[in-house]
């Protein structure tokens, strides 16, 4: 299998031209920022600090040098691994980019996962009856949230259901002033459950979507005549051959959304003060941390590069029609 | 005795122009037929004129925007639309015209087994699946291949296993030739002929006359939806003085066997 290996190949050096480019355009663009990493570390005491102090603190970050000797220091140390401290927190990025990851994955994945099957079996259904009530129903309920902004409809389920209701927490993974080793599973589920309904929700929405469209394509096709033919029922034939053939699709597409629900993590996260990876990003965004930000851009970038290659090559080896020629490898790494 | 008789059908396609003006198109006007067991019929015209959309109203397998008007019988009984949903399959089987229609995600023996299943005549036992094939010069290794690596005339064999498996007493063939070499086509026409031979009455949908006249016992000639000639198969392979409508007379005149002549020798 030399094909698969040139693949491979060919795919990872992709990969690190892909991540060299975003860490040179994420590093610029920090540098950009208005925001001044040294005033925004002060804070309000910036008004007891002169300008030696300010300029020893500068020296120490090495922030006097020239902004291309910064990057090439900052990017050599990470090659080498390191990816530096994070004032904001006062630990090693690595160290928080774990920890915050391990709160993260939780949401993301389940949210992955929920809107995915979720998503799915209303795709199947509504393209198996279309212009029944029920694709009705699913169409408008996908489209309005299709076009909602995630933190509008986090607000919205913060208003209603911890606000108004009073049947979530309001903020945060767990209660305040418990210790993070006495806090229950069932407390941690309880203040898991608005975060994962907002970011859900938007996930299903564009799931279900691209399912339909799939689906009312598959019920039209010859096949499922052949098979009505053969005496086959709707339910026999959305089984049988609807699922079989939309499934394909529906997991490169949800592959590929990755980085979506990495947007609408940091939305989510935010909103109600969880503290996973978004929240990060948007401290480390306010408070000038250059290194965890960019460390998070680059994780992420990793993140979602994997996601679409895992689409691509699925794609390619899951359908037999394509899987079986050997050009197929040559298509794909081009 | 007939198992399918049509009397009088017609379908129409309806739809709205600009005006939302209700706009009625005939496809098939008029037609009646009727076939017995052991008989192969051959429905013969042009493209466009009907043929496959007739197929499909006697499935009740028409678009939803199509109506269908006259009467069918099935072995006597009224074939209304839940006649038709249940004698689909299991009495009424259609061979359709290619490859595509097969699904593509599932293998050939998962597709056998599902037209056994829904026909009401699971395959269970262990070599059944191989033994359908081998019926029609098929490896038991097809069993485990996709569609797409069926060449055209082992895709219509695996579907004339599939109507087989089903134990149909009316097979619908749809174009059986399309696409198929005369070696493959004179091969599933045999496997047509044996049908009839073993009892089933058998409606062969063809523009290719020649071939469907070595099996067909009768010629209906649809032109335009409608019926224009029937007439015996003998009367197409014979000196041709028994056709006597005009169409059916040209199109013995453009017979191979016939010189392709285009002169008229109209009565």
């Amino acid at each position: 299998m030399g094909s698969w290996k040139a693949f491979v190949l060919i795919r990872l050096v992709r990969l690190a031209l892909v991540l060299a480019g975003v860490a040179v355009v994420a590093f610029l663009l920090a540098k950009l920022s208005p925001v001044d990493p040294i005033d925004a570390y002060l804070g309000p005491d910036i008004a007891r600090v002169g300008p030696e102090q300010r300029a020893l603190i500068a020296q120490k970050w090495g922030m006097d040098q020239p902004a291309g000797v910064q990057f090439a220091k900052w990017f050599s140390s990470i090659l080498t691994g390191d990816l530096g401290w994070s004032v904001t927190y006062n630990a090693s990025v690595a160290d928080v980019i774990s920890e915050r990851f391990r709160s993260s994955i939780v949401l993301m994945g389940l949210a992955w996962l929920f809107s995915g099957i979720i998503g799915f079996s209303l795709g199947i259904w509504a393209g198996a009856n279309p212009g029944r009530w029920s694709d009705r129903i699913i169409r408008l309920y996908a489209y309005v949230l299709a076009a909602t902004p995630t933190f509008w409809i986090a607000i919205l389920l913060l208003i209603v259901f911890s606000v108004g209701l009073r049947w979530t927490p309001v903020c945060c993974a767990a209660p305040i002033g418990v210790l993070p080793e006495d806090v229950t599973l069932l407390q941690r589920l309880h203040h898991l459950l608005l975060p994962l309904a907002a970011l859900s929700i938007l996930g299903i929405a564009q799931i279900a979507l691209h399912t339909r469209v799939k689906m009312i394509e598959i019920m039209q096709s010859d096949f499922v005549l052949y098979a009505r033919a053969q005496g086959g029922t709707t339910l026999d034939i959305v089984l049988r051959h609807g699922v079989r053939n939309a499934a394909l699709p529906a997991i490169t597409v949800l592959f590929a959304s990755l980085g979506e629900l990495f947007g609408g993590s940091i939305l989510a996260e935010t909103v109600f003060s969880y503290p996973g990876l978004g929240s990060a990003t948007i401290e480390a965004g306010l408070r000038g941390d250059v290194p965890l930000l960019l460390a998070i851009t680059l994780m992420t970038t990793l993140f979602v590069s994997i996601g679409n290659t895992i689409a691509d090559v699925l794609y390619h080896v899951a359908d037999p029609r394509i899987s079986s020629a050997s050009e197929t490898w040559r298509e794909v790494s081009q | 005795m007939s198992v399918l008789e049509i009397e009088r059908l017609t379908v129409s396609f309806h739809r709205r122009d600009g005006l939302r003006r209700r706009i009625t198109t005939d496809c098939v006007r008029d037609v009646s037929l009727a076939v017995a067991r052991g008989e192969v019929l051959a429905l013969f015209g042009a493209s466009g004129a009907g043929k496959s959309l007739l197929a499909h109203a006697v499935m009740g397998l028409l678009p939803p925007n199509a109506l269908a008007g006259g009467t069918m019988r099935f072995d006597g009984h009224v074939l209304d639309a839940p006649a038709q949903a249940a004698l689909r399959g299991n009495r009424i089987a259609l061979i359709p015209q290619s490859v595509g229609h097969l699904d593509p995600l599932a293998t050939v023996g998962q597709q056998l087994r599902w037209a056994a299943r829904r026909a009401g005549r699971p395959m269970t036992a262990p070599g059944a699946v191989a033994e359908a094939l081998s019926r029609f010069d098929l490896a038991p290794a097809v069993a485990g291949t996709f569609p797409h690596t069926l060449s055209g005339g082992m895709a219509r064999r695996v579907m004339l296993a599939m109507t087989m498996a089903s134990g149909a007493d009316l097979v619908l063939a749809d174009e059986p030739s399309n696409g198929l070499d005369a070696d493959n086509t004179a091969r599933v026409f045999r496997c047509l002929k044996s049908f009839a031979e073993a009892g089933k009455a058998v409606i062969v949908i063809s523009h290719d006359l020649p071939a469907a006249l070595k099996i067909a016992d009768r010629v209906v000639l649809l032109d335009r939806g409608q019926v224009v000639a029937e007439e015996r198969a003998d009367a197409f392979t014979s000196d041709g003085e028994a056709l006597c409508a005009g169409y059916a007379r040209s199109i013995w005149n453009a017979l191979p066997q016939n010189g392709f002549s285009r002169a008229c020798h109209e009565a």
